[in-house]
């Protein structure tokens, strides 16, 4: 017996969804889409975001989503460091393709085992007011800690986005992705611009994992989960587009909405993977691909 | 060939080394942990084939070992295979799997195919969870035969993990100084290049990829005789992933030496820091080392010891 409903709730959901992996695809968008740097860490960051969220909430009740706000120098600075590491250590010598690779892999191996070292395997969650909330629209019911990080994330994409398009650092690394000895002959530091555009991209992981805590329990090796879904939606919204990156995120979030309602939660992961190998596969230059 | 014969010398007299120790009564831990060395041996010899020698990152291991495992599962839950069979099998299963990931490398280069052997081993993953005859997301218990052909059943499987690790380092040695190794060398240092001057590089890629699984895989199918209980969480460990990068990336991967020398090493590490410390901290052991050698010393041990004799 097939039930509308159940479809119109899982498509609302789906959508919810969608926003909140737009956030955190939003920081690999920049990272790997423009600047093509496989930061396969970026979960781990987006892990770290989600427990500082946890430890600020438990030792001052802080709200996750103002924690993630105002951790964002933070892991400005942290990307800053790991961008220069980097650059220093690889893409200088031309050699970042494959060892940069293993650099990034290992980055994420170092959290994720740190962060269990420190503070187990045990699920953490945060508390504030809206978590728990709902309201009920024409059937359909929506959920606070869903709806939150939905707008959140939709927010986060429209400010990248004018960020990119309007001020002077944003085209700037509009332009380092575009033709970086170009930039150079213009008499600017592409090593500078990817600096800050890394910084932005890691800065951004703060406030995505804050939304991750926000919807749902975290342990550290949540980041697994988060490597297909953000490279599915970075590949399939066309590498660097940020309006493609929201939209390929909302479809996959239906996507996996639909099959965790119509055939069971264990399969929903399989989904994205499922997508970015289709999407590998068949069209690498992605739905909105420059 | 004139130096293959002296190798295939040097790899019987080991096997019958371990032989000899297997029939020692030293502590029955030793051939627990040394089972696992050989077994990363094998694994980080069987990546470096396409990782270093053809520059293929694979983060995809532990599908292809839990493909051995799974399939060692499946055969001893319907027919009872002994163990030579499910070795073979479980080889050739994951091999076919690198066939496919073989196919892939047409239209996925470097970053984008590492991304892809990742989210390989998630979709497996989760049709292994979801397949309730191999145990699901719950787990099955294996019972091992009774009488292995001489000692405890460890330190028969002990013989055996060494008899693998035997057989993929002689293997790896001889791609390595074939025209094989030639070809692939070409193609890691520039895939157009090669292709333009005649190296068959598809055949090549296939036929590292379609090795280096089947190797993967022999390396997994004795694991549910060793752990008598197999889960897709322990098959699946991201652990082997790291590992099977770091071994190489520390011995050096241009040479079979590296990833054994890697493996010996960091496996022994290991081994030593779970005894006496505890095993998530062995776990940051591999990647902040890692991450060293990554940075600090690219070519590995193999090429510090380069630069040291070029000194002299």
């Amino acid at each position: 017996m097939f039930s509308w409903d159940l479809l119109a709730n899982a498509v609302v959901a789906g959508v919810l969804l969608g926003g909140f992996y737009a956030a955190v695809s939003l920081g690999i968008g920049l990272i790997f889409g423009l600047l093509d740097i496989a930061n396969i860490a970026q979960p781990a960051f987006v892990i770290l975001g989600a427990y500082a969220a946890y430890v600020m909430n438990s030792a001052y009740g802080l709200d996750p989503i103002l924690t993630g706000i105002l951790f964002t120098p933070v892991f400005y600075v942290l990307g800053a460091v790991v961008y220069r590491v980097y650059y220093g250590s690889f893409e200088r010598r031309g050699e970042e393709s494959l060892r940069g690779l293993v650099f990034f892999f290992g980055i994420l191996f170092i959290m994720e085992v740190s962060l269990s070292l420190k503070f187990g395997v045990d699920y953490r969650l945060v508390q504030a007011g809206y978590i728990g909330k709902s309201f009920e629209l024409a059937g359909v019911g929506v959920s606070f800690r869903y709806l939150v990080p939905c707008v959140v994330g939709v927010a986060m994409t429209a400010a990248l986005y004018l960020f990119l398009g309007r001020t002077f650092y944003g085209r700037a690394i509009m332009a380092v992705s575009q033709d970086q000895a170009a930039l150079r002959l213009m008499g600017a530091n592409p090593v500078q611009i990817k600096t800050i555009a890394f910084g932005v991209g890691i800065a951004a992981a703060s406030l995505a994992g804050a939304l991750l805590i926000t919807i749902a329990p975290v342990i550290p090796s949540t980041d697994r989960d988060y490597i297909g879904r953000m490279f599915a939606i970075t590949v399939l919204g066309g590498m660097g587009s940020i309006g493609g990156t929201l939209v390929a995120a909302i479809i996959l979030g239906v996507i996996e909405s639909l099959m965790a309602t119509f055939f069971g939660p264990s399969w929903s992961l399989a989904v994205s993977f499922g997508i970015l190998l289709a999407a590998l596969a068949v069209r690498p230059a992605g739905l909105f691909g420059r | 060939m004139a130096r293959t014969l002296p190798a295939l010398g040097v790899g019987v007299v080991v096997v019958l080394a371990g032989v000899a120790l297997a029939t020692m009564r030293v502590n029955p831990y030793l051939y627990f942990a040394g089972y696992v060395i050989l077994q990363y041996v094998v694994i980080a010899t069987a990546w470096n084939i396409l990782g270093g020698y053809g520059g293929y990152v694979n983060f995809g291991t532990p599908a292809f070992f839990a493909l051995g495992a799974y399939t060692a599962v499946f055969l001893i839950r319907s027919i009872k295979a002994p163990l030579p069979l499910l070795i073979v099998a479980g080889g050739l299963v994951a091999a076919l799997l690198g066939l496919g990931i073989g196919y892939l490398t047409l239209r996925l280069r470097g970053t984008f195919f590492s991304i892809a052997t990742l989210a390989l081993s998630v979709v497996l993953q989760t049709m292994i969870i979801n397949w309730e005859y191999v145990g699901g997301s719950r787990g099955i218990s294996v019972i091992r035969p009774s009488g292995p052909p001489f000692g405890n059943y460890v330190v028969f499987l002990f013989t055996v993990m060494l008899g693998l690790a035997v057989v993929a380092v002689l293997v790896a040695r001889f791609i390595e100084r074939s025209w094989i190794g030639r070809g692939l060398a070409a193609l890691r240092d520039n895939e157009e290049a090669a292709e333009c001057m005649g190296v068959p590089t598809l055949r090549l890629k296939l036929f590292a990829t379609t090795i280096s699984g089947f190797l993967l895989g022999v390396a997994g199918a004795p694991f549910p005789y060793y752990v008598t209980f197999v889960e897709p969480n322990s098959a699946f460990a991201l652990d082997y992933a790291v590992n099977a990068l770091a071994m190489p990336m520390i011995g050096g991967t241009t040479s079979w030496v590296g990833p054994v020398i890697g493996a010996v090493l960091l496996g022994t590490t290991q081994q030593l820091a779970t005894v006496t410390i505890s095993s998530e901290l062995n776990l940051l052991i591999v990647g902040v080392v890692l991450v060293a050698f990554v940075v600090l010393a690219p070519e590995g041990i193999l090429g510090l010891v380069r630069r040291v004799r070029g000194r002299i």
